[in-house]
């Protein structure tokens, strides 16, 4: 098909993803961005958030740690520390996190070493939430 | 001479071990397989990771980064990371050797050293020896990224704080089953990255970059510490696990060598408790024949 775009997702553990795709959209650093065939060259990174892609019609939803993402024209390679899919995530364990993260937060200020830490966690957290919410299979 | 009882309860007790160290060296061996397959498994990623961090250094004119800054070094921190488990060899004292050798040395320079234990073995052997910081036990037997990151933001934080002005990190660098080398690596200050790599440098020249290309680098240096850190969380697994499996194996030959003398040994009481046997039946029928 013309409109097919190869999608690699890589994690130190395993090769998360790979096939050909329609659409596939990464939460870049400077805001999420959709990725379609003939996309110009570029290399963004990543943050904490959701990923998915479009296969065939349907949906498949990742929760993401920090990575980068490599787009050329008709292949995308996105190497990112963890990716858990929608279907794999423990949902009362990140509701837990989230939980925690918030109130630990709540008795720091921005000046303390592990505000940004926990932060990263929160976040994290809520990104899994809502991945973990959009369970489609 | 032990009696023949004796002889043989040892030949039981030998052969009992013989087991137990010959399912060991199986279970390390599985577990080995399973190492090294993380270890292929790590492969694409780290290779694509370092092709990019590399093309990026070059395009880069120069690089600040607080993970690069070059301090007098008079605070030093060391990670050791050592095995959880023991019966592996040598794989465990020779870190230890290699890593008190090294902060004897920094300390004779009149640095401050402190150190972080990674792994049970040498938490247990430095904890009254040395200024220990912080440790991670118990953490080997499974692990992934996250643990790599976790010890690794550890370490960041403090040093771009300037707590400490160099971190060094020793483990063992596998090269096979039976070979590992303890080795030093320097994580903080970073060394200079993308001098000595092989990249094409029109890679991405035509890439358009988001955020810049400065900006990116910084985001991709801590993730360059979390791939160092778990590259040599792997190494030491596959090569504590290696080293079981060869120690494990000179364990059960060793068995079997005790097993064969003893059943020797065994074997000629038992000839000789016949043969007193029989003295005694032709000591006791000449007798009778006597009298």
């Amino acid at each position: 098909m013309a409109d097919e775009l190869m999608l690699e997702i890589v994690s130190p553990e395993k090769m998360v993803f790979s096939g050909k795709i329609e659409e596939v959209t990464i939460p870049g650093t400077e805001g999420e961005f959709g990725v379609l065939r003939g996309h110009e060259a570029f290399l963004s990174s990543v943050d904490i958030g959701e990923l998915n892609f479009l296969k065939e019609g349907k949906k498949t939803y990742y929760a993401v740690n920090t990575g980068y993402a490599e787009v050329t024209a008709n292949k995308v390679t996105i190497l990112i520390e963890t990716a858990e899919r929608s279907d794999h995530i423990d949902k009362e364990r990140a509701l837990k996190a989230k939980d925690n993260a918030e109130s630990r937060l709540g008795q720091m200020t921005k000046e303390d070493v592990e505000y940004e830490i926990m932060r990263g966690a929160l976040a994290r957290a809520i990104a899994r939430i809502s991945v973990a919410e959009k369970n489609i299979y | 001479m032990a009696s023949l009882k004796d002889i043989k309860r040892k030949v039981t007790g030998v052969k009992k071990t013989k087991q137990i160290t010959r399912a060991m060296n199986m279970v390390a061996a599985s577990k080995f397989k399973s190492a090294q397959m993380k270890m292929e498994n790590f492969r694409p990623y780290a290779g694509k990771f370092m092709d990019v961090l590399n093309s990026l250094a070059l395009r880069v004119e120069t690089m600040s980064h607080p993970l690069l800054a070059v301090r007098d070094p008079r605070r030093i921190r060391v990670i050791c990371m050592t095995s959880d488990r023991g019966l592996c060899g040598g794989f465990n004292t020779n870190l230890i050797k290699a890593t008190e050798r090294f902060m004897k040395e920094k300390v004779k320079d009149g640095k401050e050293v402190a150190l972080i234990n990674v792994g049970r073995k040498g938490r247990d052997y430095f904890r009254k020896k040395a200024n220990v910081l912080a440790q991670k036990v118990d953490v080997l037997s499974k692990f992934d990224m996250t643990l790599a990151v976790s010890i690794a933001d550890e370490v960041i934080v403090p040093f771009v704080k300037e707590e400490y002005d160099e971190l060094y990190l020793i483990y063992n660098q596998f090269r096979n089953v039976s070979v590992q080398k303890p080795t030093v690596v320097r994580l903080f200050p970073l060394p200079s990255i993308g001098q000595d790599a092989d990249v094409d440098p029109d890679r991405f020249l035509d890439y358009a970059y988001e955020p810049s290309e400065e900006a990116l680098l910084q985001k991709l240096l801590p993730m360059y510490v979390h791939v160092l850190v778990y590259r040599a969380l792997l190494e030491t697994s596959a090569g504590e696990n290696g080293a079981r499996m060869a120690a494990m194996d000179n364990a059960t030959s060793n068995c079997e060598e005790l097993i064969s003398s003893l059943t020797l040994k065994m074997n000629k009481a038992r000839q000789a408790a016949i043969t007193a046997e029989l003295m005694d039946i032709v000591g006791g029928t000449e007798a009778l024949a006597k009298g």
